[in-house]
Formats: C-alpha cells, structure tokens, sequence
C-alpha cells in the first residue's frame, strides 16, 4: 500500500515554482531520502505531505486522504495522524522538555495523566527521560533534535517526516539522530527525511533527488 | 461529554495559568476592570435608595379629584367603583355641601361664602395612594383625569413630580456611564488579550502545525477574557459592598437630623453576582473580538 502519492504536485510561491508537477510514491513502510541542492524544494515537498502548505495544483494522498479534497475543518485531524521534525525544530523554549513532548497530547485531549506517561515514554524512547524538567535552551543540539523527535512520534504516527534532521549535529550526534529514524522504520513507520548527505541514512529503501522542483531523472 | 468537560477544564487551567504568569498585568487590569464596574453600579444603588427615599414621602401624597358641577349621584357611583378598582389605598367622598360647611366653619371665609349665590364647590373625592412610586403616582393622576365624569385631578405637590423627573435623568446618566464602561472593559480585555496572543505566537504555531483545532488555539483565550471580567466584576462587588457600608453610619446620623431613620439598602446577593456575570460577559464578548482579529493570520 502507498503511503503517499503525488501526481502533478506544485506549489508556486508568487511566481515561483518551488515544486513542479511532481510525481511520487512513497509505499508504507518506506525509509525515504530526499536529497538535493539548496533551494531544490526539499522543505516545501515536506510542507506539502504534512499538509503544512497546500499544494497549487496536482493531486495529493497521505496516509489515504485526498489533501486537496480535505476541508479547513478536517486538517487538524490529518497533521495528528503525522510526525513533523521541522528544520527549525520549532522547541517552546519557554517549556520544560516534558511540556513540550506533551503538547500533541494535550492537543487531542489525553488526561494529564495519560499524557504525562506517554510523553515519558517518548522521550525515554530517545534517551532524555533525566531531562524532563530542563528547558530546550539548556539542551545540546543532539538533544534538541531527539526532544523535537520525541514530540513528533509522541502520537504513534504512521508517517514521520523529518526536515534536515542533522544539518547542525557533529558526527556522533547525527549517528544517534538517525539510528532513531531507523527504529522507527523498524517497527512499520514510513520515514521520509531531507538531508544533504542521503549516503548517511540507515538502510534506505526509497532515494529521491530532487532538482529545481523537480525529480531528478 | 466527558472530553468537551476535559478539554474545556483543561483550556480553564491554561487561562489561569496565563493569568498568573503576569500578576502584574492581571491585577492592573483587575483594578481597571472593578472600577469601571463600581461606577455605574453606585450610580445604579444610589438611584434605588432614592426612589425609595421617595416612595415613603409620597405615602403621604394625596390626589383630589374634583367631579363636574352638575355630576348626579349615579356619576358619583361610577367614579367609586373606578376608584376601588384604580387606587392602591385610602380614600374618601366629600360631598359639595360637606366642602362648603367646610369653609363655613373657618371665621375668616364664612362672610364670603354667606355672600355666594349659590354652593360654588363641586363634589370632591381625596384620595391617598400608598405604596407608590411618585412617577407611578403622576401616571395615576392622569388616569383618574380621564374618567367620566371628572374635572379636575391635582396632585397635591409639583415636587413629586420634580423627583420623578430627577430619577428618569438619573436612570439616563446611569445607562449612558454603564455603556461606556461597558466598552471600556471590553477594550481593557481585547487588550490584554492581545497582548498574549503576541506572547504566545511560538505556541500557537507549534499547535497548529501539529493538529491543534482553531477551538483548542483560542478557547483558552476565551477563559481569560472570562476569568478577567468575572474576578473584576467579583472586585467591584466587593469595593461597592465596603464602599457602601463606610457611608451607613454618617448617613443614619443625617436622617436621624430629620428625625428619621433611613438607612441605605446595600446590593441584593442577586445584584452582587450579577456584576461578576455580566462582567465574565462582558470579558468574553472582548476576547471573542481580540482572537478573531489577532489570531486571523493562524488559521490558514
Ligand atoms: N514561503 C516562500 N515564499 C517564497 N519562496 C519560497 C518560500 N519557501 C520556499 N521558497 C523558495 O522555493 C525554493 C525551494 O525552497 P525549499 O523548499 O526551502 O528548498 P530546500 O529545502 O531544498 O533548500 C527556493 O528557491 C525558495 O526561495
Ligand atoms: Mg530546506
């Protein structure tokens, strides 16, 4: 089964054409790489299949719903079904670390308790349970990244998408980052991740380049 | 059922918590909030002490009504019954001839009226309304004027009259203050919630980007505006309530100067907590403005 299908995808910023007329399928189970230049329209890809931007034109189907069909009303409840770690992590620095893995849960309405106990097991999943209570300000950058993690697979997503997840991790730190993703593939989550360095991703099953919107042939 | 009540106490803790994140702010605002409610709220108890102030003086108001020259027995009649149907306590017939023995009886008038040709009085009823208010008493006046069979219906002081008058005005400047404090706490609260939904833009894009509803962005919001306007309401409550008690003891020592024993009603605990809900909807309504207008660019 396809976890995603694109056909014809674009999205045009004013004039420009970040994607364009993009066709793709990502099949459940996936550990994708989308690499590319900078300024080929990885970060947009990733918007348009979390249904963080809406496409121009062209069809799209994540996880079995028509994006382009789905009313206002109905995204919220598609973005819960998916794992976002944006390129700019978007941490609340002005919460614990628990608070923040917490926020996905609180947004569907779990009983604090339940959302305190699985926001624990998140970040035990990606080795910070003895930061709980730190701020994101007085994590590494390693750290960071596997919070901004934790709070994307707190929801037991079944598409985890990652936007240059170890742009700014030293070696070691990267190595973790992506050991994580590939767990996670392990157990039957489709993982799509933008990089720069696609030769770094564990066992990947899916290599797309993309080049000026367009997948490089 | 059970989740809309998790959901909303949940977004009620998040509106206290925001609330007690910036005492300051929260208590400044408070502070406005309980004044621009005390103001009309005196006014509003000030009014209702005077028109009861009122009522025990115009107890003793009369009203005589003078009946045509030529009214027969039978008009007579019909005028009693209006009158036992109308008129909330006493009254009392006097005939033309009483009314002239009347004036007979007084040294100074008996040589002119032993000049008159003929009874020049008109049968008069004196009547004396208890339990009423003086507008309502002009009201009753006018009424009674109609009847058939009627000349004449004077109420016995213009001062009643005067003090309806005064309390209509009073009533007027008391809704006009009332509004615009209205609009003052509305303002108060869009403000404040403004402000937060500045210092929470980080937040509220986070929760959007991963599945929060528009009701889940804004229904803390909500509570804050409501929390804010409910607590400012509850401080007016309280500062009127002090306010007034400090005023009882100079002012029974005044009535007691006229030799009565006025002493000032207080709220009612109804109109106690009516200005903590009308204040929590008033913060409401101010919130419902704020959010739509701020959080617009977030609902893309
Ligand atoms: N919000 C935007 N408004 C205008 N242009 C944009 C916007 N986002 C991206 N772009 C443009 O789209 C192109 C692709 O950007 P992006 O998807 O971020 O590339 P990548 O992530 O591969 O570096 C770039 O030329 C960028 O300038
Ligand atoms: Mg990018």
């Amino acid at each position: 089964m396809n976890m995603i299908v694109a056909t014809r995808l674009t999205k045009r910023y004013d004039a420009y054409e970040a994607v364009r007329d993009l066709n793709l399928e990502i099949a459940s189970g996936d550990m994708a790489a989308i690499s590319g230049h900078s300024g080929a329209g990885k970060t947009t890809l990733l918007k348009l299949l979390g249904a963080v931007e809406r496409p121009t034109s062209g069809g799209l189907i994540v996880n079995g719903q028509n994006l382009l069909a789905l009313g206002r009303r109905a995204l919220p409840y598609l973005r819960r079904s998916l794992g976002l770690v944006f390129q700019d992590q978007k941490l609340l620095f002005d919460r614990s670390a628990l608070d923040n893995v917490r926020l996905p849960l609180d947004i569907i309405g779990l009983p604090p308790r339940e959302a305190s106990r699985r926001a624990r097991a998140a970040l035990d999943k990606v080795g910070l349970l003895e930061r709980e209570k730190a701020r994101p300000i007085a994590l590494s950058g390693g750290e960071q990244q596997r919070l901004a993690i934790a709070r994307a697979v707190v929801n037991r997503p079944t598409l985890l998408l990652a936007d240059e997840p170890t742009a700014n991790l030293d070696a070691d730190a990267a190595r973790q980052v992506l050991e994580l993703f590939a767990a996670f593939n392990q157990v039957g989550v489709t993982v799509v991740i933008a990089t720069h360095a696609p030769q770094t991703i564990p066992h990947p099953t899916r290599l797309i380049v993309l080049d000026h919107g367009r997948i490089a042939p | 059922m059970k989740s809309w009540l998790r959901q909303h106490s949940a977004a009620f803790l998040r509106a206290l918590k925001r609330l007690r994140q910036a005492p300051l702010n929260t208590l400044l605002s408070l502070v406005v909030i309980g004044i621009a409610m005390t103001l009309p709220a005196a006014g509003y108890v000030f009014l209702e002490n005077a028109k009861t102030l009122g009522e025990s003086a115009a107890g003793t108001q009369q009203i005589s009504l003078f009946l045509d020259m030529d009214a027969r027995a039978a008009t007579v009649k019909t005028v009693e019954r209006e009158l036992e149907i109308l008129v909330p306590g006493q009254w009392r017939f006097v005939p033309r001839a009483a009314a002239l023995e009347h004036l007979q009886a007084d040294a100074d008038l008996a040589d002119i009226v032993a000049g008159l040709p003929e009874n020049p009085l008109p049968d008069a009823f004196i009547l004396e309304p208890a339990h009423i208010a003086p507008d309502e008493l002009e009201a009753l006046r006018a009424r009674l004027a109609r009847l058939p069979g009627v000349a004449h219906a004077q109420l016995d002081s213009a001062w009643v009259e005067r003090f309806a008058a005064f309390l209509a005005l009073g009533r007027l400047m008391v809704s006009l203050l009332a509004t615009v404090f209205a609009v003052g706490l509305i303002a108060v609260t869009f403000n404040t919630i403004r402000l937060q939904v500045l210092a929470q833009q980080a937040e509220i894009e986070v929760a959007r980007l991963i599945g929060a509803t528009t009701a889940f962005v804004r229904r803390p919001f909500y509570y804050v505006g409501l929390l804010q306007g409910g607590l400012g309401g509850l401080a007016a409550g309280v500062l009127l309530t002090l306010g007034l008690d400090a005023l009882q003891t100079p002012i029974a020592r005044l009535a007691a100067l006229y030799g009565s024993h006025f002493s000032l009603a207080g709220l009612s605990p109804l109109q106690f907590a009516l200005l903590p809900a009308i204040g929590a909807a008033l913060g409401w309504i101010g919130a419902q403005l704020s959010v739509s207008l701020a959080l617009r660019s977030h609902l893309a």
